[in-house]
Formats: structure tokens, C-alpha cells, sequence
């Protein structure tokens, strides 16, 4: 009979998910998923709403991105009160939102990377799990600890500054914003005291970029070689193919690089992405519909937006970019410990946007709504920070939600996971009789690249029963388990 | 004589019913214009609350709890390294444990866990976490009086 290992929960991912290989006799890894335990049901819930609540309704969905639902969700109601498909708020309205997303972009991409990332770098896979965490970090390597935390405090505050405030922010409302950014605001983002400046942000950010390429210079075995597989990659990207997190067409490339879908408007989304369901797991499974539902999935996120984009349109950025891009020699990254380096390239150049923005005067302006002719139906887009969020709500003659579609990071990511999961337990696992922490920590290091935020990540209350099914060496069911 | 500064953060999402508490608790304290404390709320604890709480005599974390005793508990917390964060949360042991190692000092700090009963996507408070609520808002303006009394010197 063969033998069933399961590690639960995995920690430091926000929900609870659950990893399951199987053995067969011989000892080597037959088979292996990531499954998805929780769910919250949230399209069913949004459906009777007003659609004007939907921006503020949707923070509800879990305390990690509220800011990348929150304001999806105004981008796609941009559509339904006639505000265009994210070129025509007014500058005011776009550039707040683009602050409080590259805000949010951040704090995010500043908190995996040190504390949650650099855990495994600077101790090591096999690292005594008891230091093996942002405390252990703290006191062997303070200076990483307090850029970290200072990091994430100054994306909170773009945050409350752009948003109203952490908690339910307001900020994005249909067609627009409810404020703009005062000029004392502006000045302590600008000029604040060090180390809370965009300056000192900038000067962080590059040191993390060559931090990472430092200890990929010193452990290119390791990071290179640890789960590697080839996948398509998706993402928004501008229409001049910029790097871009707030607004933009879809773009999907194939493996090898050839673009599978360019320049697509979102609200087609529907025409290009279709959603499988599993009878193991309780999250969609997406897939291109061109390819079909067993070859058509992709990863989203940022290894995937630096496969995809041409450039990026910051200075700093588009350094390490060119060197990112030169390692492969042009073509898509297929390593999932690069996810980090695209991560921290990310950062930087969220970094020198949000420095961008604040020198704007268009954000003193006045004009913050636009509104246009109603219509019944919206898709709202963005790069959330663990990759393409899609909001899509249809309302009723009473303006009621009357159907809401969500695909959220995770859900994208949810077919890669599993396959880095399935390459490193095999790499790990085969052929082993006993099972360490340090072998647990690695299969979870893979899914913690994709920083995955599990918890919205479900679906449909009721609809999708888990089966966990157990089989031998045969292939004979020998447990099985529905709910 | 300078008076003992009491930072209150309340955390949990009023989106998810009696998760609501933290937050409501210092929505409550705002509203009321509570002098001399600092309050603050959020979703979830997390690694910037280290430093935000780092210049206080006192922290008091208020948050939502499934198993406290009814209506309320209130203990003493000490930092601890153990990490039962998942990927974006921490608790109030390991953020003062992080404030410790990045600041050198760790304020006295308590948890006020109010006891909740319903978690569902919906916003207010189940009738039962309402009367927690009271007994626990009460007990609070209490226990910042007698912290801000107590004797300082500057």
C-alpha cells in the first residue's frame, strides 16, 4: 500500500491549505496536489447588492490585498456608470488609484521578500525552523528586519493616505475618487524624516534587488534548479507592452515566448479565459480556451509580468530588467525561485512610480468623478501583488448586483502551484524513507514563491464538494473521503 | 511628572460580523475622543505594528476571540519568537517580540480578548458579542485610567 504524506497547514500562507503526496511502494512519488480547504463563498454573497457598495463590500474578502479587490472592483464599475474601462477618469482619479495600487504593490512585495523570503535565503532550507522566521531575521540581521518593517509602514501609509483609511478604505468609488492628495501629505511621503521617504525607499529597494542577485551570484545551483518547469505566463501590460499594474491589455505568451494573446481588451476576458472546475479542489481552475482545459493553464504573478512585458518604464527598474532578461537570454523564466528576483525588481519599480506620482500636480486636482451613460455589465483588471485580479459584475433594472465573477491571483496561480509542488516533492521525496522538517520546509518554499493569499482564493459556497481520495501502487482506491 | 502613554490597536475585519470587535472597540474610543491614547486598527497585526507601538509605555491589542471566557479576558502577553503568522498576519507576542529586537525595549503589553460567536460576511456585532462589547468597552476605559495614573517619571 502505498503511503500518503500530508503537510498541514502550510505555514506562512494566509489560509489553510494542504499538501498531499502520494508514495507508491517503492517509495517514490506517485503523485502530489496542493488542495484548497477554505472558502468564503463571496459572488454568492455580493449578488442583491447595490453595485456602488461592491468596491467597499469587497475588502471583506480577506485582510492581505483589500486594496487590489477594492479597487478591481471600482474599475469594473467604472464600465457600469459609463467612466470608460480605465483611461477616462479624470488625471486626478487615475493617478490616486494608480498611488494607492503601487502603494499597495509595496508594502506587499516588501513584506514577502523580508519576511517571508529571506527566512529561507539567509538560513537556509534546512535552517533550524525555531529562527527560520522574521524574528530570527531580527536578530541576526537587524538591518534587513528594519528595512522591512519601515518598508511595509511606508506602502500602509500611501495606503491610508490614498484610501481614507486601512480598514474598508474608500478612496475608489465608481468613476473616480473621493480625494485627492494634499499637499502636506504629498510633503511627507516626499520629505519625511529618514527613514520614511521615497528617497530612502528608492535607495532600499535597490539594495534588496542586489541582495538577492548577490546570493544568487553565491547559490545559482540552488536557485536556479529548484522547481523548474515551462508554463505560459499572462499579465496586463500596456498597450506599448510597458510593464504596467493598474491598467492595461492582456497578454499570455506560450512557453517558449510566442504570444498566445496580445492586445486583448479585458472585457473580453470571458472569450479568452475559461474556468474548470475539480472535483479535488474547491478553486476554479483557469485555463486559455484556446488551448484547452488540460494545456491552456498559465502563471500569473511576477515572474510571469516580467516574461511578458518589454519593459519597464522606470529608470532603476529597467536596469535590472535588461539583467533579468539577459540571464535567459531573451526568453521566458521558468524558475520559480526567480519569482523573488522578479519580485524585488517589482518593488523597485513601484518604488520610483509612487516617487513619480508624487511629484504630480495632477494630484492636488479637484475633478475627482467622472460619470457617463449607465450600462448593465463591467470588468475591472489589475496586477494585483501576486498576479492578474479580475472582477466582473453584471446589475439588475433595480442596480443590483445580479452576477459577480471573480478570478483572483491565487486562482490563476492555482495549476503552476501545483506543479512546483509536484516538481520539487519529486526531486525531494523519491526514494526517501523518512521525512524532514527540512524536506517539508522546501515543498512549502515553493509555494510561498508565489506568495499565495489562499483565503479568497475559493469559490461558490456549497458548489464544489473536496474529495480526497487515497490509492495504492494499483491504482485502487483504498480511502476516500467527500464533503 | 509626564503622563504613561497607552497606544490601543484594535484588529479584525467588521466585514466578518464578531471579528469586528477590535475595530469597533476603537472606533468607539475615537468617537469618544478618549484624551492621551493612541489608537490604531487594522485587518490583521502585522510587522509594522513593531515599530508603531514601540514608543508607548503600554500597548493593549483588542481582538475578536472564539474560545475567551465571557465577556472578556485580559492578560499580560510576553514576546514570543514562536511565529503563528501565516503569510501576512502576526500576533501580539511575536510583534512585541519583533519590537524587542529592533528597538531595544518592549512596552508593557495586554490582550483584551472579547469573546464573539458569529463569522459570517456580514457587518455588526451578534447580540451576545453586543453585550461582550459593553462589558469589555467598559473595563477598558477603566484599566487606561489607572495605566495613565500610574506615576512616571519624565
Amino acid at each position: 500500500m502505498g503511503r500518503k504524506i500530508t503537510i498541514e497547514p502550510v505555514t506562512r500562507v494566509e489560509g489553510h491549505g494542504k499538501v498531499t503526496i502520494q508514495l507508491d511502494d517503492a517509495g517514490n512519488v506517485a503523485q502530489s496536489r496542493l488542495h484548497i480547504v477554505e472558502f468564503r463563498g463571496f459572488e454568492r454573497f455580493v449578488q442583491g447588492r447595490p453595485y456602488w457598495e461592491a468596491p467597499v463590500l469587497v475588502q471583506r474578502l480577506c485582510g492581505i490585498c483589500p486594496v487590489s479587490h477594492h479597487l478591481a472592483a471600482a474599475k469594473a464599475l467604472d464600465v457600469i456608470v459609463g467612466a470608460g474601462t480605465g483611461d477616462g477618469l479624470t488625471p486626478v482619479g487615475e493617478k490616486m488609484r494608480r498611488l494607492m495600487h503601487y502603494g499597495q504593490m509595496f508594502q506587499s512585495h516588501a513584506l514577502h521578500f523580508f519576511h517571508l523570503a529571506s527566512p529561507d535565503l539567509l538560513f537556509g532550507a534546512d535552517g533550524d525552523p525555531a529562527i527560520r522566521n522574521v524574528i530570527g531575521v531580527a536578530l541576526e540581521h537587524k538591518d534587513l528586519a528594519v528595512q522591512g518593517v519601515m518598508m511595509r509602514k511606508f506602502g500602509q501609509e500611501i495606503i491610508r493616505a490614498t484610501a481614507g483609511k486601512k480598514i474598508h478604505g474608500t478612496g475608489g468609488i465608481p468613476g473616480g475618487i473621493n480625494k485627492n492628495l494634499s499637499i502636506a501629505e504629498r510633503d511627507e511621503f516626499l520629505k519625511g524624516a529618514d527613514p520614511l521617504n521615497i528617497d530612502k525607499m528608492i535607495e532600499w529597494s535597490q539594495a534588496a534587488v542586489d541582495f538577492f542577485k548577490g546570493y544568487h551570484a553565491q547559490n545559482k545551483d540552488y536557485i536556479d534548479n529548484f522547481s523548474v518547469f515551462p508554463s505560459s505566463h499572462l499579465s496586463l501590460v500596456r498597450k506599448d507592452g510597458a510593464m504596467d499594474f493598474y491598467h492595461g491589455v492582456i497578454r499570455c505568451i506560450d512557453a517558449d515566448g510566442n504570444k498566445l494573446l496580445d492586445d486583448i481588451d479585458y472585457q473580453d476576458y470571458y472569450k479568452h479565459i475559461g474556468e474548470e472546475v475539480k472535483s479535488w479542489s474547491y478553486m476554479k481552475f483557469p485555463y486559455l480556451r484556446k488551448l484547452g482545459m488540460e494545456n491552456g493553464w498559465y502563471t500569473v504573478g511576477p515572474l510571469a509580468r516580467c516574461n511578458t512585458a518589454d519593459f519597464i518604464p522606470t529608470p532603476l527598474a529597467q536596469k535590472e530588467f535588461e539583467i533579468f532578461k539577459a540571464y535567459t537570454k531573451g526568453k521566458p523564466n521558468h524558475m520559480s525561485m526567480h519569482m523573488h528576483w522578479a519580485r524585488l525588481i517589482e518593488l523597485l519599480h513601484s518604488a520610483e512610480v509612487i516617487k513619480d506620482l508624487l511629484n504630480d500636480p495632477d494630484l492636488q486636482k479637484d475633478n475627482l468623478v467622472v460619470k457617463g451613460t449607465k450600462q448593465k455589465e463591467g470588468v475591472g483588471l489589475l496586477e494585483a501583488p501576486r498576479g492578474t485580479l479580475f472582477h466582473h459584475y453584471r446589475i439588475n433594472d433595480n442596480d443590483q448586483i445580479e452576477m459577480a465573477n471573480l478570478i483572483v491571483s491565487t486562482t490563476n496561480n492555482n495549476e503552476p502551484m501545483n506543479r512546483g509542488v509536484n516538481f520539487v516533492a519529486k526531486d525531494i521525496f523519491t526514494g526517501k524513507k523518512e521525512i524532514t522538517e527540512g524536506m517539508m520546509n522546501r515543498v512549502e518554499m515553493v509555494i510561498r514563491a508565489y506568495d499565495p493569499c489562499l483565503s479568497c482564493a475559493t469559490h461558490a459556497l456549497g458548489q464544489m464538494p473536496l474529495e480526497l481520495t487515497l490509492v495504492d501502487s494499483n491504482g485502487k482506491t483504498i480511502d476516500q473521503i467527500r464533503k | 511628572m509626564k503622563e504613561q502613554s497607552v497606544y490601543v490597536y484594535g484588529f479584525g475585519n467588521p466585514g466578518r460580523q464578531d471579528d469586528g470587535l477590535g475595530p469597533m472597540v476603537i472606533d468607539k474610543l475615537e468617537n469618544e475622543n478618549i484624551e492621551g491614547i493612541t489608537t490604531d486598527s487594522n485587518y490583521q497585526l502585522n510587522i509594522e505594528d513593531a515599530d508603531n507601538i514601540a514608543g508607548s509605555d503600554f500597548v493593549i491589542f483588542v481582538d475578536a476571540s472564539i474560545d475567551a471566557d465571557e465577556p472578556f479576558s485580559f492578560r499580560k502577553i510576553e514576546p514570543s519568537a514562536e511565529i503563528t503568522f501565516t503569510t501576512h498576519s502576526m500576533s501580539p507576542e511575536s510583534v512585541i517580540a519583533l519590537c524587542g529586537d529592533i528597538h531595544g525595549r518592549i512596552p508593557d503589553s495586554y490582550v483584551l480578548a472579547i469573546r464573539g460567536y458569529e463569522w459570517d460576511m456580514c457587518e455588526g456585532l451578534s447580540e451576545k458579542a453586543i453585550y461582550n462589547f459593553n462589558e469589555a468597552y467598559r473595563f477598558l476605559q477603566g484599566k487606561i485610567k489607572d495605566m495613565r495614573s500610574i506615576k512616571k517619571i519624565a
